[in-house]
Formats: structure tokens, C-alpha cells, sequence
């Protein structure tokens, strides 16, 4: 166990929850738009389909609550690292009630559960940005101090900092992991801000991968033991410009690809093969989410 | 300084018990010699007891020197030679030393002189012995081991002498210099058959904790410095790769601080208890590039010892896979057979929080670990450590402009702050331009970031000044240990900084490494034990663990606490420090000089020196010429200069000499106004205008040596200078001394890559005319100072002729440290590069070019300096001011006509606000006044009056300070914090957070005006109104900057006006006010407080 703390571990799990009718009409939005949920269902259903048959992980599905139309997002009610599964306490009132299937799930999964009961404290797993080598945690309107504190205390063994997040929803409404050591990011002025702090903040040096559309920047990196490297990101057809620069030929050698709307997997082979550990990360891309998680570390 | 004042005490001892006895020692030989000395001292002293004052100090400068580097060679390691010094030398430093005790006059001295007489005729009978005692010196060691026997006898020194220092220490400094002061003469008149016998040394019993739990027991001189224990106790261990580790102790207030290797010991841990641990100092990042395995051990027991109390805080798996490693390290591989195995293993202390659980996990990892050898399981213990956020991060509790409480961790890559666990700003060693304290505030210059154009300060509240202290020295160990090639010469850094002269000694992590990859012996064997661990780790650690409720004995009450440093004593500055940290250039340099480039900078560096050094008689020198080598030296003046580059640490070296001098009355200036409040104001003027006279020599290079010796030496002689170049505002001034008073502080001199010169003069002129009468009170403190400083210039010189030997030696300490040829390591590359490192380093090579430029020149001094002079004149041109003096005789004028007024202070700040009265050229900013503030930065040159040309450029450049946001927390910036967004429009005023109540942006009167009509330019940058209830705050800022002669100086007024309708405290709003301004200014010094009281409130004309 060397790579006790070598940054991304090997993903071996997925944790989903289906989309309740109530999205539509209860969920909590930014946007007024129109949510065409017949559509969302499908895509999520190509989503884990994706998940599991392309990528060969293990997913775990967990049923649509009606009483929580954001249950879908499941990235947002836990965060896992290592062995370690912080079930978080969500910004949103309406949404602390998910949390309950969640832990339900990760326990199940052999991880040592960690509970925020801290009443000051709010969460959301869609601030924490895990890089493979230290947390950043975005103090937005759903996270505060108190929660990134717990968080911190959670997983010791890496540095906690602190990222403002002025705009936009979450830390990682803008940003994610593209790799080890590779943050994609969002073009917009507050993206780049939180990226300079984040850079000013880290004694490690991160490459960065800018992208259009912060939107666009909302990806999800998966180290396979299978398949290698992999990144699902957006389409070309939801962010064309974005998706040129996500796609193989810029960044990544090798990849397969997914006609799934908004999603893409692919893997590749170039860069480093290294970093193992275990990550988990959740996946706000739209209608789709995903937590990922990988079996306990190999001690 | 501190360290010699010590060792006279020491001396008084000594001469006490055993004068009698003729010892080989040179140490006793400079007692007694002492004693003669003293005598001869007190006879002359009535006589001379004027003149000594001045002259003295002249004098007192080199003695010290000799002083020093005898000491340092007989105390060094135990492996040292002491290379026999000439015996004509040794002479004058015995002399030297000996009248030092008397000169304090304490009720000690006096019963010693009485003995001291006595003896003396012995004394005489010994004077061979003297003269020779400087080739005695190799002897030393022997008779330490020697002396084992006459232990007790020490103790009861120790114990004596202990008070005795504790007494003296206060005044160590003033004693120290006054003595030098009485030696200088004295040592003229005194025939060389004076000698004197020597007393036994004394030996003390050491004891040292190691990182196994066990003590080490050694003994050694009672005036030992630390490097000679620690060299001790590295030997015990059969350690090479030294320089991570270090020596803790226990001070007074029960905070672990690091011995200062160069300093004796007995005057650091300031008790009688000769207890100390030996711990890790800097943690090296990469482990595996140590070169033994021992190293690596040591390390290992270090963090087992971290994570076991806490300090290290880790996840439960990582306390399982450390303990894992731990247990194949220290016991082999795990034996099924044995019978109880989680039994032993709760009986060892792995983590603050240990349960069964984690017991079994240790378990369960430790049999996977089978067939790994010790050696690669700590290399794996160190691996995963290593990767631990907080791993080599030393904390400091401290808080924020807000009161809030938080973290500072000191760490290889730079400064770190965190809140709760929370890391919400880190200030990387590149971005940090200037480290400084003051009092219990500590401080950093931040870079300016790609959008910002101006630096930004972010101020830190301490819990004293001591925890404020040693943050500091810690963040400049730091810095020189893992960002330069080699340590910086400490001499310099003090003169740049009226503080400490505290640098850090020992090699840098790159020299270390350089150093080790020469090693050449076969891996030595040590035993790795685990059984002492057990006990150890629990005391002090915070934690609780059930299992252990039994094996933890306290036995070695070792207790790593995070806050190591190493208190030194500073003598009388409590002002504050600042060490400039010269943007780690080097590491970056590295990559781009070659290895050659590199020795011919240093050889053409340690060519300075040595012209600039030449050839000190041996015998007392006229104290005269020195002053005249520094300022004669055109290389150091035109380093000055350069302060713009200042990437090279030469250069700042030459600067800081030179700069000292006119410093040493900044230093005074601080000293005396530790607390600026209105009673200090007296003393502030007599300050102010000792500094004067200092800066009119500093200022005239060219003017004869004479001058600096005046007015180091003589305060009288400086008042009359002062007086001259000063002589408007003297007049206006005098007359109403009583109603108005000045403060004048004046800090640090910053060196910048910016370009900021010394300040040192500035203030003087309009303070210092009404200061005179009453500064001689304090002219004497100040003298003392100034003696100080001398002293340091003394010990720089002997470097200076050393380096004619060695090249390389540039840029270390003299006594400490081995001098590593070329030692420089390119290799190293910090960890994180950063874009910003990158920019940096274009203009660090820049700057280094330039420097180098200036060191092969140093024949011709004058023109390399240039470059930088006019880069700054250019700068400063904009705003340039032809007649700074006038400006500060406006401002007296007005000060007086100010009366209506309630209250003006004035500080001087680096921000360039100006003040709207004086500022007629001013713009105007609106600006958040805290409370009440005026910071003036007044940087005057002196020279410039007086009609001398100077060359010298001091350049001040005021830097705006602008309040750069750190993008995280608003913890972080404390002095110049929150910015309100109305303001940030304007050029580079500094935000700061406004208490309550309204800004308004006022128009100013322009009464104070009259002044500058002879066409100063200056700037108004700000001025604001807030208006609470009963109270009306009108802070203006005004800047000028002046070019006169090829010196440029800045000077920034703050205005507040007070304005109350109701019954206010004005004392206290003057003191806040005054609080606030410095630190909202921290590298700016406070020239000038002037308060005008007025009942009624009026406009002024």
C-alpha cells in the first residue's frame, strides 16, 4: 500500500439513483428551462447503461425518490477518498433526506462511513474537487466553513484549502479532475479566478485544460484497470466547442466513444499510468450523475 | 552583540573564583586580561569618560570582531581546528574584551574590580601566558575534557552566573558596547604586558534528549556556543547529514526554541537547566535523496514521534500503514510464532488516538511487510509521510487583522495560514519579498501578482512579541535553508534591519545535500530500537489511549512542540526585524549560471570584501577609519544602489554595511519608541536627530569618514549636524517645543527588489531641531546602540579577511560554518513551480546579471550602480520633489500652525499617501482610515542639505502598497485589508477596513500648503473623512518623492485629524491612531508624530 495516498485509485464502483417525476417540477433550479424529463430518463438510463456494459463498473443503482426530485445527483450527498466516505449534510434543506440512501449504499461497500452531524455545518459533494493529492473545497451557497472543517477532519491526510465560490452553483459547476494532475476548467472569469487561487493555494502544480464553456468543464475522470484513463465529458453537439478541445485529438491519444447525449466516455492511453488510489467522484453532467467509488484500498 | 555581552559576564565570574590560577585557556587569558583592562578602563574612564562615549564606539567596532572569531574557533565543533590566530591579534581582543564588565558600573563589576586588582599582579607574572594564548587555543578542547572534574564547581557558576546574566542581559547590550567603547581606548594605552592569568574553564553538564528517547550526557565549556553541543551530540550519533537537525530547548515561558548555533549557550537558554532535545529542524522534502540510511532513521524516529503525538495528524489507515513500517524497521519481519503479537504492539504508541482496531490493522500490514529490510522500511515510511499535508510544517498560533484565531505554518515552500484545519491562504517563499516583525505583529511583502501593481503587506497578530520573534527567525531559517544556495551573511541583514542580526547559520538544504553526496564512509551501523520510543512518545502528546494507559512513562518528557525556535535574546532592539528576503533567485539562477559563473561571482564578491575590508591593524585602529573604509568603499555604495536588483545577496551584504551605518540611528529611533505614544516623544526627537547625523554621513560618501564616526560615536557631534542641516525647521521648531510634540520612529530599511533604500535619514530634519536640547538622555541609549552596530560591523570584517583565504566564503557566517566550496546544488529544484516563479525568473536573472555586473566592478564602483540608480530615478522622477527638506520645515511650520488641529500624527509609511495639507500636488484618494491615522513616510536625505553631493543614491522608493486581495480568505490581510470597492479605483491606495461610519472624501485646506510652494511635487494620494458620533477621523495621505543628488527618497505623510464634539480621549485616539498607521504600514517607519491640541476646532490657514 504504498500508494496509500497516491492520488486516484482505481475505480471499481458507481453509485447512481434514478430520476424522480418530480424533477421536473420540484427540483431545485438556476434556470427556468423547460426540463423535458421523458428525456432526462433516457439519458440517464444510456448513461449507466455506459457506466456499466462500456466501462465495466460495478453500479450500484439506487431508486428514484419522489420525496427528493434532486436525488438524481448523487455526487452531492457523499464524498469518498480512499476508504473513507464522508456522507455529507447538503446546503439545501429539501435535499438532506438523501444522504440516508447514500450511506446505505457506501456502507454496503465496506467503506468507513463518516457523517457530518454537525447542525452549522452544510456540504455539498458537488464543492469538493479532489485533485489526487488535496481537496479544495468551494464555500458556496451550498458549503460553508463548518463543512469543509469536518471534511478536513475527515481525510487527514491531505491538505483541506479553501475556494471561494462567488458564481455559479458549486466549485465544481466549473471545474474537474481531467487526469491526474489535470484541472479542466471553465473559461468564465470566475472559473479562472478560483483557479488562480486554487494554484496559489497548492504546493502541487496542476496542468490546466480551459475549456469554452464552464458547463463543459464538468467531467468525469476514472482511472480503470481495465480500460485505463477515462474521461466522460460533454458531446459536440451540447458544447461543439468544448468537446474540440475534450476530444482525443488535443487531449487524449485513444479514445472510445460513446454516443450517449451528453456524455462521453472515453479512455485513453497516453499520460501517466500512474496514480492509483481510490477516488470517488459524482458527476453533475445534467440529468446524469454518477458516484464512483472504488473498493477499499488494498491494505 | 548579545553573545559577547554573555561572555563578559562570564567573565566576571571567572575572574571572581579562580583568576589565580594559570590556565592555558585563551579564554581565561582574555579574563583576566579583562580585569587588567578594567582597571586601566576605570582610571581612564574618569579622564576620558566623555570622549570614551564617542570615540569608543568608533573604536568598539572592529573589537568585537576579534573577539567574535577567537571565540568562534575555540568553541567550534569538537572536530575543529582552531587555527592559531596571530598572537598580536589575540592581544587586542583579550584587551578588548576585559573592560567590557566595568564599564556598566553594576554593583557586580565593582566588587569585581576590587578583586580584579588584587589579581592583577599575578596577572602581570602571567602575561606570556597571554601571548601566547591565542596559539593555546587547539588546547581548548582538551582542557574541556579536562575540566569534566571541576563540574560541580561549574554548577555553582552557573547558577551565579546565571543571575547575574539574568540582570545584565537587559543591558547586555549597552554594557557591551560601552565596554567596547572603554576597551577601545583603553586597549590604546595599555601596554601589551598586561596579561593575565586565566581561570579554569568551567564546564557544564549537557543533557540531551535524542530521537530515541535516550539522553546523551556531554559536557562542555560553560561559554560553549550551541553548534559546539550540537556538534557533540552529532558526533554520538555518528551523524553527517546535520544540518536538517537541531538542538531544542525549553526557554522561560516553556516554548521549545532552537539553539542558535552561533551563539553561546549559556546566554540563550537563560536558566540554569542544560536540558535539551534533539530534534529535526528542516524536514526534507524528498527523503530518498538524503545519502544514509542514518539520516533517514533519524527522520524516521522524528515523525514516529509527530504522528504518535498528534502533531502530525493522519488518516487511521495511514496511522496503520506508518505503524506497519514502523514495526518491520525496528523488529524485522514479523515472527508468527511469537505469541501475543497485538499485545506488543499496544504497547507501542503509534498515533494520538490508538485503538484495538488500529492495532490489528498495524498487524495485519506489518506481516505483509515481510522481507523488507529496515532500511527500505523507512524509505517507506518515509514515502508515505512525506506525502502528509502538514508534513514539515511548523505552526504558530497567531491572528488575523481580524482577530480571528489562526494558524501559521512554516513550511519548505513557504508560508502557510490555515483556519481550523483549513488552509485558506499559503504564500509561497516567491511571493514573499520582505518577512518582518514588529513587536508582536508579524508581517510579509507580498509580490505583487500579474494584475497588481503594487505590493501588498499582510500583517499577523502574535501572541507576544517573543512568539512574533520566532516565527520570524523561523520563516528565515526556512527560506535560507530550502531557497538559497548558500545562508546569508547575517552581518548585513542586520544593518539592512535594525532588528536581530539573526540569519540563518548553517548550511542550506543545497549546500547539505552537495555536502552529503561527498560523503565517504561506509554506511555506519546503528541499532534501531523501538523499546525507548515506547515510553517516550506519549509525554507531552496530547492523546489518550487506552491501551497504553501504563507504558507511557514520561521518561524523556521529550515533547516535539510545533513552535521550535530559537529565542535569542535580542538586546535592547525590541523593535522589530525584518529580513528581507530577497526573491529566491537563486534557485532559479542555478539553472541558468554554470557552475563557473558562479565561482567567479563569488570570487569577484569575496574581492569586495576583501578591498572593502582592508587590512585592519591589529592594533586598536583609529575609529575613524573604519568609518572611512565603509564609506570610502565605492563598491558598497554602488551595491547600495542596487538595492533595485537586489536578487544578489552580495549586494545586499555591501549594502547592509554601509547602510548601518546611517541605520544605526533608525535602529535607536525604533528602539527608543517601542511604543509611540506621546510620552516617547522627547526621546523621539533626541532620536531623530541623532539620525540625522547619521544619514548626512551616510548620505556623503565621499565626505570623510569622520563624519560617520561622529555620528555613530558622538551624539553631541551629530546634533550639531543635525542642527546645521536642519537648521530652518530648527528654528520654527524650538520655539514651541512643548506644544508639539514629534515622535519620530523610524524602522526598518527595506531592501527591495523594488528599490526601497534606507530611510534612515528622513525624518530627522524637522524633528530632530526640537529634539536637541532634550535628546542627550537619550543619546546615550542610542550611543549604545550605535555601539551595537558597530560591533556587527566588526564581526563582518573578520569574515572579510577570511574570505581573502577562501573564496567561497562570501556568504556564510564566518565562525559557524564549514565553507563549502562552490556548494551550490542546481539539482534542486523547489517542488511546485509556479508561473510565477517563471516570471520571476527572468528578472532574476536580470538582477543577478546586474550584480554580477556590480561585483566584478568593483574597482569601479560608481559606474555599475548606475543602472540601478537611474531606474529608480525614474521611477521616482514622477514624482519627484526637489527640496524634501523643505517639505519636512513645511511641515514643522505647519504643524505648529496646525494647532486647531486636535491631532495630526504623522508616521511614515511606505504607502504613498500623502498628506492633503502638505500635498499640493497631491491627488486626492478617499480613503478607508481605520480609525485615525496619518502615516508619513518621510525619506529625507540629509546629505542633500548640507550641500553634499552624495552618491550614494538611498531610494527610498515608496511603494504603493496595494491591498492585493488574497484570493481566498480575508483573514490574510490584515493591515491592509478589505478593500471597500469605492476606493480601489485610485492608484495603489491601500484599503483599509473602515471601522464604522461613513467615508467621505474631503477636500483640504490649504493652509499647510505655504511650505511647499517652493514646488515640491508631490502626491496627494488620499484623503478621507469617517465621521462616527462623536468623532470626526480626516486621514490624508501625501507622498513625495524627492531625487536630489542622485538620492531619491519617499516620503509618505499621513494627516488625521481628529475632530471630536464631545469629550474625547485624545491620548488614546493619538495612540490608536499611531497603532494603527504602523501597522498598517509595517515596513515604513513612523519619522514623525506631531500632535497638536486644540480646543476649539478650526480650519486650518
Amino acid at each position: 500500500m504504498a500508494g496509500l495516498m497516491a492520488g486516484y485509485g482505481h475505480y471499481t464502483h458507481a453509485v447512481v439513483r434514478g430520476i424522480p417525476a418530480s424533477l421536473a417540477k420540484e427540483a431545485l433550479r438556476s434556470s427556468q428551462t423547460e426540463v423535458d424529463l421523458a428525456k432526462a430518463v433516457k439519458e440517464h438510463e444510456a448513461y449507466v447503461e455506459v457506466l456499466r456494459t462500456r466501462l465495466g463498473l460495478e453500479v450500484v443503482e439506487l431508486p428514484a425518490d419522489e420525496s427528493l426530485p434532486d436525488c438524481v445527483f448523487v455526487e452531492d450527498a457523499a464524498v469518498v477518498c480512499g476508504d473513507t466516505a464522508l456522507i455529507t449534510r447538503p446546503g439545501a434543506e429539501s435535499r438532506r433526506g438523501e444522504t440516508e440512501a447514500m450511506k446505505g449504499a457506501l456502507k454496503d461497500l465496506n467503506l468507513n462511513i463518516v457523517e457530518m452531524t454537525d447542525e452549522n455545518a452544510t456540504l455539498d459533494g458537488g464543492d469538493v474537487l479532489f485533485t489526487g493529492r488535496e481537496f479544495f473545497v468551494g464555500l458556496s451557497k451550498r458549503t460553508n466553513q463548518r463543512g469543509a472543517e469536518i471534511l478536513a477532519d475527515a481525510f487527514k491526510d491531505y491538505a483541506v484549502s479553501t475556494v471561494p465560490v462567488l458564481d455559479g452553483l458549486h466549485l465544481k459547476s466549473f471545474c474537474s479532475m481531467g487526469g491526474p494532475g489535470l484541472i479542466v476548467i471553465g473559461s468564465s472569469e470566475p472559473a479562472q479566478k478560483a483557479l488562480k487561487i486554487m494554484q496559489q493555494m497548492s504546493d502541487h502544480r496542476y496542468d490546466k485544460l480551459t475549456v469554452p464553456d464552464d458547463l463543459a468543464a464538468n467531467c468525469i475522470y476514472m482511472n480503470l484497470p481495465s480500460k485505463g484513463h477515462v474521461l466522460l465529458h460533454c458531446t459536440a453537439e451540447e458544447f461543439p466547442e468544448s468537446a474540440k478541445v475534450l476530444s482525443p485529438p488535443s487531449t487524449f491519444s485513444n479514445f472510445v466513444s460513446l454516443t450517449i447525449k451528453h456524455i462521453h466516455p472515453q479512455s485513453w492511453q497516453e499520460g501517466p499510468p500512474s496514480e492509483q488510489p481510490n477516488w470517488f467522484s459524482g458527476l453533475d453532467l445534467k440529468s446524469t450523475c454518477l458516484c464512483c467509488c472504488s473498493s477499499c484500498p488494498g491494505l | 552583540m548579545t553573545t559577547e555581552a554573555g561572555s563578559e559576564t562570564e567573565v566576571k565570574e571567572k575572574a571572581e573564583e579562580s583568576a589565580a590560577e594559570p590556565d592555558q585557556s585563551e579564554k581565561a587569558t582574555e579574563d583576566s586580561q579583562e580585569v587588567a583592562n578594567a582597571e586601566v578602563e576605570e582610571k581612564e574612564k574618569a579622564k576620558v569618560k566623555e570622549k570614551e562615549e564617542k570615540e569608543g564606539k568608533g573604536i568598539s567596532r572592529y573589537l568585537p570582531t576579534w573577539l567574535k572569531k577567537q571565540k568562534s574557533q575555540s568553541q567550534t565543533s569538537p572536530t575543529k581546528e582552531a587555527p592559531p590566530t596571530e598572537e598580536p591579534v589575540s592581544k587586542v581582543t583579550q584587551e578588548e574584551e576585559g573592560p567590557a564588565p566595568e564599564v556598566n558600573g553594576h554593583a557586580e563589576e565593582v566588587e569585581e574590580k576590587e578583586e580584579v586588582k588584587s589579581e592583577q599582579v599575578k596577572e602581570k607574572e602571567a602575561e606570556t601566558h597571554s601571548n601566547a594564548s591565542a596559539d593555546t587555543e587547539p588546547a581548548k578542547e582538551e582542557k574541556v575534557e579536562e575540566s569534566a572534574e571541576k563540574s560541580p564547581e561549574e554548577t555553582k557558576e552557573t547558577t551565579e552566573g546565571e543571575g547575574a546574566e539574568e540582570e545584565t542581559k537587559e543591558k547586555e547590550g549597552a554594557v557591551e558596547a560601552e565596554g567596547e567603547a572603554g576597551e577601545g581606548q583603553t586597549s590604546i594605552f595599555q601596554s601589551p604586558l598586561r596579561l593575565v592569568r586565566k581561570n579554569k574553564m568551567k564546564l557544564v553538564v549537557c543533557h540531551v534528549t535524542l530521537l530515541d528517547g535516550t539522553d546523551f550526557t556531554c559536557e562542555v565549556e560553560k561559554r560553549a556556543k550551541g553548534q559546539y553541543l550540537f556538534f557533540k551530540v552529532c558526533e554520538h550519533l555518528n551523524l553527517l547529514e546535520k544540518d536538517y537537525f537541531g538542538l531544542t530547548y525549553q526557554d522561560n515561558h516553556d516554548q521549545k526554541c532552537w539553539l542558535d548555533p552561533t551563539k553561546e549557550i549559556k546566554r540563550q537558554i537563560r536558566s540554569n537547566n542544560w536540558q535539551f532535545a534533539f530534534n529535526v529542524k528542516f524536514y526534507p522534502p524528498d527523503p530518498s535523496l538524503l545519502t544514509e540510511d542514518i539520516t533517514r532513521y533519524l527522520l524516521c524516529l522524528q515523525l514516529r514521534e509527530d504522528v504518535a503525538s498528534g502533531r502530525l495528524p493522519c488518516s487511521f489507515v495511514t496511522h496503520a500503514l506508518l505503524g506497519s513500517y514502523t514495526l518491520q524497521a525496528e523488529i524485522g519481519d514479523y515472527e508468527p510464532d511469537q505469541p501475543r503479537p497485538l499485545d506488543f504492539i499496544s504497547q507501542l504508541t503509534f498515533a494520538p488516538n490508538q485503538n484495538k482496531e488500529m492495532e490489528e490493522k498495524i498487524l495485519e500490514l506489518y506481516k505483509s511487510h515481510r522481507g523488507m529490510t529496515p532500511a527500505q522500511a523507512d524509505t517507506q515510511f518515509l514515502e508515505n509521510a512525506k506525502k502528509l499535508s502538514m508534513y514539515g510544517v511548523d505552526l504558530h498560533h497567531a491572528k488575523d487583522s481580524e482577530g480571528v484565531d489562526i494558524m501559521l505554518g512554516v513550511c519548505a515552500n513557504g508560508l502557510l495560514v490555515y483556519k481550523d484545519r483549513l488552509r485558506i491562504n499559503r504564500f509561497a517563499w516567491p511571493k514573499i519579498l520582505k518577512i518582518s516583525y514588529k513587536r508582536n505583529n508579524f508581517y510579509i511583502k507580498i509580490r505583487p501578482g500579474e494584475t497588481e501593481q503594487f505590493e501588498s503587506t499582510v500583517g499577523f497578530k502574535l501572541q507576544n512579541h517573543r512568539a512574533a520573534k520566532r516565527l520570524w527567525k523561523v520563516c528565515v531559517e526556512n527560506h535560507s535553508f530550502f531557497r538559497l544556495n548558500a545562508p546569508e551573511p547575517p552581518t548585513k541583514a542586520r544593518f539592512l534591519t535594525l532588528g536581530s542580526k539573526f540569519r540563518y547559520s548553517g548550511r542550506t538544504q543545497a549546500q547539505t545535500r552537495m555536502a552529503s553526496s561527498l560523503i565517504d564512509r561506509p554506511a555506519p551501523s546503528f541499532e534501531r530500537t523501538s523499546s525507548k520510543r515506547t515510553s517516550r512518545s506519549l509525554d507531552g502528546a496530547p492523546m489518550i489511549s487506552i491501551t497504553e494507559a501504563g507504558r507511557e512513562s514520561a521518561e524523556n518528557g521529550r515533547e516535539p512542540h510545533l513552535e521550535l525556535h530559537s529565542d535569542s535574546k535580542s538586546s535592547l532592539r525590541v523593535h522589530g526585524d525584518n529580513i528581507y528576503v530577497r526573491h529566491s533567485n537563486l534557485m532559479l539562477e542555478d539553472h541558468d549560471k554554470t557552475q563557473e559563473e558562479v565561482l567567479k561571482h563569488q570570487a569577484s564578491i569575496s574581492q569586495l570584501k576583501r578591498s572593502f575590508m582592508e587590512a585592519p591593524p591589529p592594533s586598536p585602529p583609529q575609529p575613524n577609519q573604519w568609518e572611512k573604509r565603509l564609506t570610502s568603499s565605492p563598491a558598497t555604495i554602488r551595491l547600495q544602489q542596487q538595492q533595485v536588483s537586489l536578487a544578489e545577496e552580495i549586494a545586499s551584504v555591501l549594502f547592509s554595511r554601509q547602510t548601518d551605518i546611517g541605520l544605526y540611528s533608525t535602529a535607536k529611533a525604533a528602539c527608543i519608541f517601542p511604543e509611540p505614544p506621546l510620552d516617547a516623544v522627547k526621546t523621539t526627537s533626541s532620536a531623530a536627530t541623532t539620525s540625522s547625523a547619521a544619514v548626512c554621513s551616510f548620505s556623503a560618501p565621499q565626505r570623510p569618514l569622520a563624519t560617520l564616526s561622529t555620528a555613530l560615536s558622538a551624539t553631541e557631534v551629530s546634533v550639531p549636524q543635525t542642527e546645521a542641516a536642519t537648521a530652518d525647521n530648527t528654528t520654527s521648531d524650538t520655539k514651541e517645543p512643548a506644544k508639539t510634540t514629534e515622535v519620530e520612529i523610524e524602522e526598518t530599511v527595506v531592501v527591495q527588489e523594488i528599490s526601497r533604500a534606507p530611510k534612515p535619514g528622513l525624518v530627522t530634519v524637522a524633528a530632530s531641531p526640537p529634539a536637541a536640547p532634550s535628546a542627550e538622555q537619550e543619546m546615550r541609549e542610542q550611543e549604545v546602540k550605535v555601539q551595537e552596530e558597530a560591533v556587527v560591523v566588526e564581526e563582518a570584517k573578520p569574515r572579510k579577511e577570511e574570505s581573502i583565504s577562501s573564496e567561497s566564503e562570501s556568504e556564510e557566517e564566518a565562525e559557524y560554518h564549514p565553507y563549502l566550496p562552490v556548494s551550490i546544488s542546481h539539482t534542486q529544484i523547489p517542488e511546485e513551480k509556479e508561473e510565477e516563479e517563471e516570471q520571476e525568473k527572468q528578472e532574476e536573472d536580470k538582477t543577478a546579471e546586474l550584480q554580477v555586473l556590480a561585483s566584478d566592478a568593483s574597482s569601479l564602483p560608481a559606474e555599475v550602480i548606475q543602472p540601478a540608480e537611474e531606474t529608480s530615478r525614474e521611477e521616482e522622477e514622477s514624482r519627484k520633489e526637489d527640496d524634501t527638506e523643505t517639505e519636512e520645515t513645511e511641515k514643522t511650520t505647519n504643524a505648529e500652525e496646525e494647532k486647531e488641529v486636535e491631532r495630526e500624527t504623522e508616521e511614515s509609511t511606505d504607502d504613498p499617501m500623502v498628506t492633503p495639507d502638505e500635498a499640493p500636488n497631491g491627488l486626492t484618494l478617499p480613503e478607508e482610515g481605520v480609525t485615525v491615522i496619518d502615516a508619513h513616510a518621510e525619506e529625507e536625505e540629509e546629505p542633500k542639505m548640507n550641500g553634499e553631493p552624495s552618491l550614494i543614491e538611498a531610494e527610498p522608493l515608496p511603494q504603493v502598497i496595494c491591498c492585493s486581495e488574497p484570493p481566498v480568505v480575508k483573514t490574510e490581510m490584515v493591515t491592509i485589508s478589505d478593500t471597500f470597492a469605492a476606493q480601489k479605483t485610485e492608484i495603489a491606495t491601500k484599503e483599509v477596513p473602515i471601522v464604522h461610519t461613513e467615508t467621505k472624501t474631503i477636500t483640504y485646506e490649504a493652509a499647510q500648503l505655504d511650505g511647499n510652494g517652493d514646488g515640491e511635487p508631490g502626491v496627494l494620494m488620499t484623503a478621507q473623512t469617517i465621521t462616527s458620533e462623536s468623532l470626526c477621523t480626516t486621514t490624508t495621505t501625501h507622498i513625495t518623492k524627492t531625487l536630489k543628488g542622485g538620492l531619491s527618497e519617499t516620503r509618505i505623510e499621513k494627516r488625521i485629524v481628529i475632530t471630536g464634539d464631545c469629550d474625547i480621549d485624545h491620548d488614546q485616539a493619538l495612540a490608536q491612531a499611531i497603532k494603527e498607521a504602523k501597522e498598517q504600514h509595517p515596513d515604513m517607519s513612523v519619522t514623525r508624530v506631531v500632535v497638536h491640541k486644540e480646543t476649539e476646532l478650526a480650519e486650518e490657514d
